[in-house]
């Protein structure tokens, strides 16, 4: 089942043409992960899914972005109401300056959710979804910013699945922590599968060897090869993914 | 090699000196103040001479209560930050966050303008301005008043509040704000419930810096205010702790009672200035840090 | 359509809060405009050169404010001179030399402190410590403006050492310099940039100073020569606006003088922001 489809989709930065024309098409319920060298295109990919590069303002961009076979670059579309279906979570654990509590009902309270019973239960939901929840259900008051930094991360999930999103855009979201913050995330990740469909971006190879279904390889702005994972990483196609993924480069 | 040594050492200890006056301009001051603020207090007697409610210092029978002048600095001090603060964080959030970089470096311009013109001429555009409208609009016979002054020291304290509060939402990091955004929340309320209370303490410093000013203020405000030993009241003259001073200072006669009370007033003023100062640095530069 | 109840709801406050920001900054640029323009057009309108170069005459019944641009300017460079090598020093000390933590963090306190202090303050502190025992007399009135000054001066030239890159001071000691030479062959000349901003911003608030001024250097407007000027009471531009207009009711005097105010402050206004972007530019170099 196609969720997100993209067809000629161009990104100019002012005159840059930082995306050259990409044809994707994203699955349900799949983890699929983009790589590539810094600067080929692959976050910025990620952000135009929810539309996050609407607020940087040199940025203009061609094509169609397909979710759920509407057209999210449409005029009627409520872009408030995407990034609702379309949950983010960035590179630098972002949790806000309040109680573990508030970070994860931010989301709810924004759609205009006031019970408090309600809010209680999805705050206890989402943080048990994102493996954080018996960790700190006995400090759910205390501020978010003495977490440590994975679970800060686990934080920003279970505040972006509060809201229950369809997809979930991952944004290198382990490249600022430890290894063992990073199994536990993909842990999660994988156990996320079942019920989001997920695209990540990711630096390291062996992270979405583990964890992805599919692989996107991006260079200079162009998407070279699209496979399932198994098969990128044993028969690429071309060779540039192959110099890639044997670390020739990047 | 014996001569390079001394060199150094009476560098180091001119450079120390150097290092040391400011630390000895605050005690200079802080004693100064005291030892002359303290006789006119001790005669007077403390509560006597801070909630007394009258003063009439060339009278047959003085009277030296600055009640009055402590509630017209407070109420006074008070109705300019609430004017002052509100369009002043509106304005920061504008400039910070939607003004593009042109409009921003004229605005910008604008603001250290009115930052730096000297109190005297606000003080001159008020008393030829303000006082007759303020007369005017109100109907009263003089608008040499409490009102006139909030004004003026609103005004004065507007590129303060504005600058400052700029300055720390400009520290708060679009990453910081994406996560309200890709949760769907609209820009406006990412602004209002995430990054002014990531900004908080430097818009709390904002308006304790400006309540600092606002309360220090003397010549714009004795060229508005009317000068009277009033209770304070709206559209009533009033003196303010700094107009008390700087209204009777030129003819007190040395070592008269009267001249002394105004030191004690100057005291009071100083003890009002390092609590704010106090306040900042133990409750807002710890939020700071934190 | 409860969802769209709420969307309606988001749009309605992002469309007032937009408005009621636009209405501040409206109001304050409006007000700022209008000030200036106000100010200038009532005091350029029939302002003469014999006003500006003549003094004061009860003969003639003139009014001229040479002696108060004359004392300004003795004003301005006496307090420079005093103020700029005192917090340069200071700052100095506080950048090489100062080890103790705590004692470093009490001087900041203490500057901190005198920048927080009003004028009216310094006014009557000046006038009993300096005043009182050198007379009422510009110097009088300038030692005040430099404690006034120190901490401005300070700060901003301990700033500009900041960016000074330890390496120079590595080079210098590497060529067996002693810390008082790499502090005159090094980090003196790294820091000329923060010395010159803290001229103009120092030179901007002695101009507009008033409330100090008016019990130190005292309210005259007789026009001597810089040395006899410094130890004689003088009224600056500033004190004698106040003392024409609120005092005298010279209302027309006060707007002349507050032009030439107003245009005064906007030339430092601009030499700061040039002189900012030029050193943002060096420094990026």
């Amino acid at each position: 089942m196609e969720i997100i489809k993209t067809e000629d989709l161009r990104l100019y930065y002012g005159d840059f043409l930082a995306l050259k024309g990409i044809n994707i098409s994203i699955n349900d319920k799949e983890i699929t992960a983009l790589i590539g060298p810094s600067g080929c295109g692959k976050s910025t990919f990620l952000k135009i899914l929810n539309r996050m590069n609407d607020l940087v303002d040199s940025v203009k961009i061609t094509g169609d972005v397909y979710y759920n076979g509407k057209n999210i670059y449409d005029k009627k579309v409520d872009v408030c109401q995407l990034r609702r279906e379309v949950g983010m979570v960035f590179q630098k654990p972002n949790p806000f300056e309040m109680s573990i509590y508030d970070n994860v009902a931010y989301g709810p309270r924004t759609c205009g959710i006031k019970n408090r019973l309600k809010l209680d239960e999805i705050v206890e939901q989402s943080l048990k979804k994102a493996a954080l929840f018996d960790e700190v259900k006995d400090s759910l008051r205390k501020s978010a910013m003495a977490l440590s930094g994975g679970q800060q991360q686990r934080l920003c999930i279970a505040r972006a699945l509060a809201i229950q999103p369809k997809v979930l855009l991952m944004d290198e979201p382990t490249s600022a922590l430890d290894p063992i913050s990073t199994s536990k995330i993909e842990e999660l990740t994988l156990q996320l599968k079942k019920d989001y469909t997920i695209i990540i971006v990711t630096h390291n190879m062996q992270q979405a060897l583990r964890i992805s279904d599919k692989t996107a390889f991006f260079l200079l702005g162009d998407l070279i090869e699209y496979s399932d994972t198994e098969r990128m990483f044993t028969k690429p196609q071309d060779k540039r993914t192959e110099d890639y993924i044997t670390g020739r480069f990047g | 090699m014996k001569k390079n040594k001394i060199v150094e050492n009476i560098a180091y200890i001119v450079f120390l000196i150097f290092g040391m006056l400011t630390i000895a301009c605050v005690l200079l001051i802080t004693v100064y103040l005291i030892v002359s603020g303290i006789p006119a207090i001790k005669e007077i007697g403390l509560i006597n001479f801070l909630f007394g409610k009258k003063w009439a210092s060339t009278a047959q029978e003085p009277s030296f209560g600055i009640l009055p002048f402590i509630l017209t600095s407070v109420y006074g001090t008070a109705a300019a930050t609430v004017l002052a603060v509100p369009v002043g964080l509106l304005s920061s959030i504008y400039i910070s966050r939607y003004a593009n970089k042109k409009v921003r470096s004229v605005i910008e311009s604008f603001i250290n303008m009115l930052a730096s013109i000297p109190s005297v001429v606000v003080g001159l555009i008020g008393m030829v301005v303000l006082v007759p409208t303020v007369a005017k609009v109100f109907r009263l016979s003089d608008g040499a008043t409490l009102a006139s002054a909030i004004v003026v020291l609103t005004i004065m304290i507007l590129p303060n509040v504005i600058k400052v509060s700029v300055t720390s939402l400009d520290a708060v990091k679009k990453e910081y704000e994406d996560g309200s955004i890709a949760l769907g929340a609209t820009k406006e309320e990412t602004i209002i419930k995430v990054t002014i209370p990531k900004a908080k303490s430097g818009i709390a410093s904002a308006i304790v810096l400006a309540i600092g000013r606002a309360i220090g203020e003397a010549m714009a405000v004795v060229m508005v205010s009317g000068n009277v030993a009033n209770m304070p009241t709206l559209f009533d003259s009033v003196r303010f702790l700094t107009t008390a001073i700087s209204s009777e200072m030129s003819y007190a006669s040395v070592g008269s009672l009267q001249r002394n009370a105004l030191f004690s007033i100057a005291l009071v003023l100083y003890v009002f200035i390092m609590l704010i100062n106090a306040f900042l640095n133990i409750f807002l530069k710890k939020g700071q840090e934190n | 359509m409860g969802d769209n109840k709420l969307s309606r709801k988001k749009r309605l406050f992002t469309i007032i809060l937009k408005v009621l920001m636009v209405l501040s900054i409206l109001i304050t640029v409006a007000l700022i405009l209008w000030m200036i323009i106000f100010v200038l057009f009532k005091g350029l309108k029939d302002i003469s050169w014999h006003f500006i170069v003549s003094k004061p005459s009860y003969i003639n019944e003139s009014i001229g404010i040479w002696p108060n641009i004359v004392n300004t300017i003795y004003i301005v460079f006496t307090t420079i001179i005093v103020v700029i090598p005192a917090g340069t020093a200071a700052a100095i000390y506080l950048n090489e030399y100062g080890k103790n933590k705590k004692l470093i963090k009490i001087i900041e306190y203490a500057s901190e402190t005198l920048s927080a202090i009003p004028s009216i303050i310094y006014g009557l502190v000046g006038m009993l410590i300096f005043s009182n025992n050198i007379g009422t007399s510009i110097l009088a009135g300038c030692l005040t403006l430099v404690i006034m000054n120190l901490p401005t001066v300070m700060r901003t030239v301990q700033e500009s050492l900041k960016t000074v890159p330890n390496s120079y001071r590595e080079g210098a000691y590497a060529l067996s310099a002693g810390k008082f030479r790499m502090i005159t062959t090094v980090v003196i000349p790294g820091c000329i940039d923060g010395i010159v901003t803290s001229c103009i911003l120092a030179i901007g608030r002695i101009i507009s100073e008033s409330a100090a001024l008016i019990y130190t250097a005292g309210i005259s407007n007789a026009c001597k020569n810089y040395f006899s000027g410094l130890f004689s009471s003088g009224a600056s531009l500033t004190v004698a606006l106040y003392v024409y207009a609120k005092e005298q009711g010279e209302i027309q005097v006060g707007y002349q003088i507050a032009a030439i105010l107003m245009i005064l402050t906007f030339i430092i206004n601009i030499l700061t922001v040039k002189i900012a972007s030029k050193l943002k530019k060096r420094r990026l170099s």
